[in-house]
C-alpha cells in the first residue's frame, strides 16, 4: 500500500516548495513515497510525517542515541541521517523491530522481552533507540563480552541510568544468539 | 525470568513493569509525540545577551517565508495578567515567578524572547534563525564566587525548607579538639537533563477549552496555572501527561515551553506544539552551585566533639530558591556540638530548583567526604568511624526515627562488598598498572507522604481499574498501583489497569521528594478496600448467605473469588457476589485518612539511609579513573516491587558517579552563557563508565512511616553516592579533591 506523503508542508502550511525532491523508503517493511525538502532529517520525517513517534529526539545532535534506527541493518543516528539521502533503503524502526518479532511467533523481539524482562528500562525515553543500537550491535558480530557491549552500546545515553539492566538484558540475547 | 501470571500479584514480588511493553515497543507516546489535525511548531528564540532590554526583534526575514504564521514577541502577545501571585504554582518558591514575553526585559541568557510559529517543524526552526534582536545590554554577574560577597539569608522562605538547628558550642568544642579537619568543598550548577527534551503539545478544542500534553511531573499543577495565567476555567483545561521521559525534578514547576505553547495557541486559536531544544535544556532550572564548608573534630579515639558545616547555594534575581543542604549531617551523627548557617547568593540565571534528593545530593555528599577526612586523622577505619558516631534518633532536633537500620545497612554493605579485606593506607591496593581504592559513604533522605485520591472501578469479570492524577516519570508509579491493587483485591496482575497522568483524575500529589509510591499506593488500597467492603456486602445477597454473613477480618480476596479464612472451601467469586446485588459495577473514590503524625503522640523523623561501598580502579600515569564496583545498602521500609524499585536506586547510583566524575556546567561569565549545553560537552555517566552496580534492600518493617509502611527510594540513591566514589579516589590515590567532578586535571597536580 503506497501513500505519497508530502513533506515538509503540513494541513496548515503552504504549498511544497520548489527545492522538493521525491524518495522512497522501506519503511518496516513497507514502500512509501515521499516529496520532502532535502533538508529533512529522517528523523522528522518518521515522527513528525509518518507519526513512528518510536524513535525519539534526545538531542538532535548526534550525542544521546535516541534516535537510533536500523537502515539497511546498520544502527544510525537518524537525526544526523538527511531523509533524501537515504533513498530507497530499507528502514527498521522499534515499530517494525516488534513486527518482525510477531512474524516469528513471539510477542516481542527478543530484545524488547529481554528489556522488560531485566527492567532495563524506566522513562522508557532511550529504550528504543537502546534496542534498536543492540539489534544493530548484534547485527555487526563484533561485541561479545560484557564489557564490549558496554562499549560499544556507548553512543546510547540514559539519563534514568539503566545501564546495568541493558547490558545484562543484550548480554542475554547475545548469549541466546550464540548458542543457536 | 518472565513475571508470574495469573496468580495474585502480592506486594513484594518483583513483577514486571507494567507499562514496559508499551515502552519498548515504540508505543508509548510522549508529549510531543500525540498526533493532532492542523497542528503548528513553535519554534523558541533565546536571548542572546544576559541581563538588559530587548530595543527591537526584527522579524521581518522570518514572517517572509510563506509557512510562517506568527512571530509572537512580548510587543504583540495576548494580555497577560499583572500580579505575580496568578502565576505562582503549587511548588513554586518565593519571589517573582518567570514570565516569558512579558516585557522587553532580559534576566538570564537562554531567555525564551520570541516564538515563531509555522506549518511544520523545519521552518519554523529556519525562520527563527532569521531573527535578529538589537539589545541594550546592562552588566551582569553569573559566578557564583562573586556573589557570595553579597549572600544573604531571605526572610520569606519556601514552606519544605527546614533550617538547620545548632546545639552546643561547635566553635569552643572545635577549638579544644586535639583532632581536627576543615575544607571547602564546592559542586558547580548541575542540569537534570532527562532523555527527553521539555515539550507540550496545546490543542485548541474551541468553546474556550484545551487539552496539554506536557511533560510534567504533576498535570494538576499545570492546569492549575495555565487557568490562572491564561484565565481559563480550570474545567476547561485538561493536562495530561500518561508517559514521560525522564523529569528528576525539572517537570515540578510548569516549565516556560507549556506557558509559551499555551501563548501561541490562545494568540492564534490553534493547536500549537512547543519542543525544547537540547540547549535550550540549559536555560531553565537546575541544581544550584553549592559551597560547604565542613569542619570536624574529635576526641583521640575518634568521638565527634564538633561539627561545623555552612553552606550557601544560588538563586536568581527574582526567585528566592532555598533547599535543606546543613541539616543532615547534623541529623546523622552523634556529636554534643553542632552548628551550621545557611544563606543563598544571586546570580542572573534562572531559578534554581530541586533536582533528585535536593539538598542531600549536595549536603550529604560533601560532608561525607568531609567524614572520611576526620577518619583518617583520627586512623579510624572510616567505616568503623561512622558506627562509633552512629545516632540511633536524629542527632538536630533529638526526635526518635520512626524506623532507622543504617547500621544493618552497614553490615550487609560491608559483608557483600569485602570491606574487612581493604588495607587502610592510600596508594596500598593496586591491580596492574592501576591503583585500586576502596571508599564508603552514607546517605540520607525523606520519607514523606501526602494525601492523594483514587478511583476504583471493578467489573463482574474481575477486571479493576484504579486511578489517581498522579505521574509516572519512570519511577515504576503505574506498576505500584496496579501491584497494590492486585494485592489489595487478591488479582493477578493482568487483571488490574492503573491510569495516571490525567489533570481530570482524582486529586494527586506532584511527583517529587520519593513521596508517590507511599502516597499513591496507599491511596489505591484504601480505596480497593472499599471496594472489597462493597463486594463482601453484595456477597451477603447472595441466597443461602454461603459465607455466613462474615466481615473483612473473617474473609481473605484470591483468584477474583472471596473465601471464608477458617474454611476456603466456602467462597464465591466477585462476579457472583455483583449479580446478587444486581450491581454491573462496583466504584469507589476516597482518600485515606492519615496523619503524619501516626498513631503516636510524640513527634517522629521520618527517613530513608543508606550505606554505599564503592571501588575505583586509577591509571597510576593517566589518571583515569574507572569505578569498578559500587554495593549500596538501602534502608527505605518496605519495598512494594523490589524490582523497579532497586532501578530507582541504580539511577541514583548513575547520577551519583555522573556528579563524582563527570558533570559539570561551564560558564563563560564573561557572556554569562553556559558554554557546555549539549551531549557532547556536559558529560552523563555512558555505558562504558557503568559496571557493576550491586544493590540490598535491608529489611526494615516501619508501619508508623506511612500507611504502606513505604518510605520511598527515588532519590536516596544519588544521596551520597559521590562521596563513596570520591573517598575511593584518595584511597587509591592519596589525593583529596574539594570540588567535583574529580576530572583528571585535578588528580595530576
Ligand atoms: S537525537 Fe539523534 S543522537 Fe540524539
Ligand atoms: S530509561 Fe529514561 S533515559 Fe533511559
Amino acid at each position: 500500500m503506497d501513500t505519497r506523503v508530502f513533506g515538509g508542508t503540513s494541513q496548515a502550511g503552504a504549498a511544497q516548495s520548489s527545492e522538493a525532491i521525491g524518495i522512497s523508503l522501506v519503511i518496516n517493511g513497507r514502500r512509501r513515497d515521499f516529496v520532502i525538502e532535502p533538508w529533512v532529517t529522517l528523523l522528522d520525517l518518521l515522527r513528525e510525517q509518518e507519526h513512528l513517534t518510536g524513535t525519539k529526539k534526545g538531542c538532535d545532535h548526534g550525542q544521546c542515541g535516541a534516535c537510533t534506527v536500523l537502515v539497511d541493518g546498520k544502527r544510525i543516528n537518524s537525526c544526523l541521517a538527511l531523509a533524501v539521502a537515504r533513498d530507497g533503503a530499507q528502514v527498521t524502526t522499534i515499530e517494525g523491530l516488534a513486527c518482525e518479532g510477531l512474524a516469528e511467533g513471539h510477542g516481542l523481539h527478543p530484545l524488547q522481552q529481554a528489556f522488560v524482562d531485566h527492567d532495563a528500562l524506566q522513562c522508557g525515553y532511550c529504550t528504543p533507540g537502546q534496542i534498536c543500537s543492540a539489534q544493530g550491535l548484534i547485527n555487526e558480530g563484533h561485541a561479545r563480552s560484557r564489557d564490549e557491549v558496554r562499549e560499544s552500546m556507548s553512543g546510547n545515553l540514559c539519563r534514568c541510568g539503566a545501564y546495568t539492566n541493558i547490558a545484562a538484558a543484550v548480554m542475554e540475547v547475545l548469549e541466546k544468539a550464540d548458542t543457536r | 525470568m518472565t513475571s508470574p501470571t495469573r496468580t495474585t500479584a502480592r506486594i513484594g514480588d518483583p513483577l514486571n513493569r507494567v507499562d514496559g511493553v508499551a515502552k519498548v515497543t515504540g508505543q508509548a507516546r510522549y508529549a510531543a509525540e500525540h498526533p493532532v489535525e492542523g497542528l503548528l511548531y513553535g519554534w523558541v528564540v533565546s536571548s542572546g545577551i544576559t541581563k538588559g532590554r530587548i530595543v527591537r526583534i526584527h522579524d521581518e526575514g522570518a514572517r517572509a517565508l510563506p509557512e510562517v504564521v506568527e512571530v509572537m514577541t512580548h510587543t504583540n502577545r495576548p494580555q497577560l495578567p499583572p500580579f505575580d501571585h496568578s502565576y505562582t504554582d503549587a511548588v513554586s518558591v518565593p519571589g517573582s515567578p518567570f514570565r516569558a514575553l512579558y516585557d522587553e526585559k532580559a534576566l538570564f541568557n537562554g531567555q525564551p524572547i520570541a516564538v515563531v510559529i509555522a506549518g511544520t517543524l523545519e521552518t519554523a526552526r529556519y525562520a527563527a534563525s532569521l531573527i535578529d534582536v538589537e539589545y541594550e545590554s546592562e552588566s551582569h554577574n553569573t559566578d557564583f564566587a562573586v556573589a557570595l560577597t553579597s549572600q544573604f539569608v531571605p526572610n520569606d522562605k519556601r514552606s519544605t525548607f527546614e533550617p538547620p538547628q545548632s546545639r552546643g558550642d561547635a566553635h569552643a568544642a572545635y577549638d579544644a579538639a586535639p583532632l581536627k579537619v576543615a575544607a571547602d568543598f564546592h559542586v558547580p550548577a548541575y542540569y537534570h537533563n532527562p532523555m527527553e527534551m521539555h515539550a507540550s503539545t496545546v490543542v485548541w478544542e474551541g468553546n474556550g477549552r484545551i487539552t496539554v500534553y506536557d511533560k510534567t511531573q504533576g498535570p494538576q499543577n499545570v492546569q492549575a496555572y495555565l487557568a490562572a495565567v491564561f484565565g481559563f476555567s480550570p474545567e476547561h483545561v485538561r493536562v495530561k501527561n500518561p508517559y514521560v521521559g525522564g523529569a528528576f525534578g525539572s517537570g515540578l514547576r510548569p516549565q516556560y515551553q507549556v506557558y509559551l505553547a499555551t501563548l501561541a495557541a490562545k494568540m492564534l486559536e490553534r493547536s500549537v506544539r512547543v519542543v525544547l531544544t537540547r540547549q535550550q535544556m540549559f536555560s531553565h532550572v537546575h541544581r544550584p552551585e553549592t559551597v560547604q564548608t565542613v569542619a570536624l573534630a574529635t576526641d583521640t579515639s575518634g568521638r565527634l566533639q564538633a561539627i561545623i558545616n555552612d553552606a550557601a547555594t544560588s538563586t536568581s534575581r527574582f526567585e528566592d530558591y532555598m533547599e535543606t543542604v546543613c541539616d543532615w549531617g547534623l541529623m546523622n551523627y552523634a556529636c554534643e556540638n553542632a552548628s551550621a548557617k545557611y544563606t543563598i547568593a544571586r546570580v542572573d540565571t534562572y531559578t534554581s530548583g530541586d533536582m533528585r534528593a535536593p539538598g542531600a545530593a549536595t549536603g550529604m555528599t560533601l560532608f561525607e567526604l568531609a567524614v572520611d577526612e576526620m577518619a583518617y586523622a583520627a586512623s579510624v577505619d572510616p567505616l568503623q568511624f561512622r558506627l562509633i558516631n552512629y545516632s540511633d534518633k536524629n542527632a538536630m532536633d533529638g526526635t526518635p526515627f520512626t524506623s532507622k537500620a543504617l547500621r544493618e545497612a552497614c553490615a550487609q554493605g560491608a559483608e557483600k562488598f569485602g570491606w574487612s579485606r581493604r588495607t587502610p593506607a592510600p596508594r596500598s591496593m593496586r591491580d596492574g598498572r592501576e591503583l585500586v581504592g576502596w571508599g564508603v559513604a552514607t546517605g540520607i533522605w525523606d520519607a514523606l507522604f501526602e494525601k492523594t485520591s483514587a478511583h476504583a472501578k471493578l467489573l463482574p469479570n474481575g477486571d479493576l481499574e484504579v486511578a489517581t492524577a498522579a505521574s509516572d516519570i519512570g519511577t515504576g508509579t503505574y506498576t505500584v498501583m496496579a501491584q497494590v491493587a492486585a494485592d489489595t483485591l487478591g488479582l493477578p496482575i493482568e487483571k488490574v489497569t492503573a491510569t495516571l497522568g490525567d489533570s481530570a483524575l482524582p486529586k494527586s500529589t506532584v511527583e517529587g521528594g520519593s513521596k508517590l509510591a507511599a502516597s499513591a499506593g496507599a491511596a489505591v488500597q484504601h480505596v480497593c478496600r472499599g471496594v472489597a467492603e462493597k463486594l463482601l456486602v453484595a456477597a451477603d445477597q447472595l441466597e443461602g448467605q454461603p459465607l455466613g454473613g462474615a466481615r473483612m477480618e473473617d474473609v481473605t480476596f484470591a483468584q477474583g473469588r472471596i473465601a471464608l479464612k477458617s474454611d476456603a472451601t466456602r467462597s464465591i467469586s466477585f462476579g457472583d457476589a455483583m449479580s446478587a446485588a444486581g450491581l454491573d459495577t462496583i466504584e469507589v473514590e476516597d482518600s485515606p485518612a492519615w496523619h503524619s503524625g501516626g498513631s503516636s503522640q510524640t513527634r517522629k523523623s521520618r527517613n530513608t539511609h543508606n550505606a554505599i561501598f564503592a571501588e575505583v580502579k586509577v591509571d597510576e600515569e593517566l589518571c583515569v579513573v574507572r569505578v569498578t564496583r559500587i554495593v549500596i545498602a538501602v534502608a527505605a521500609g518496605r519495598i512494594i516491587n523490589p524490582k523497579t524499585a532497586r532501578s530507582q536506586i541504580l539511577g541514583g547510583v548513575v547520577m551519583g558517579i555522573g556528579m563524582a566524575l563527570h558533570e559539570e556546567t561551564a560558564t563563560d561569565h564573561r557572556l554569562g552563557r553556559v558554554m557546555n549545553h549539549n551531549f557532547a560537552e556536559y558529560h552523563i555517566p555512558a555505558h562504558a563508565d557503568i559496571q557493576d552496580i550491586e544493590v540490598i534492600f535491608v529489611d526494615e518493617p516501619d508501619p508508623e512511616v506511612t500507611p504502606l509502611g513505604v518510605k520511598g527510594v527515588g532519590e536516596i540513591g544519588i544521596v551520597g553516592t559521590a562521596a563513596a566514589v570520591v573517598n575511593a579516589i584518595y584511597h587509591a590515590t592519596g589525593k583529596r579533591v574539594h570540588s567535583l567532578p574529580v576530572t583528571i586535571d585535578k588528580l595530576l597536580v
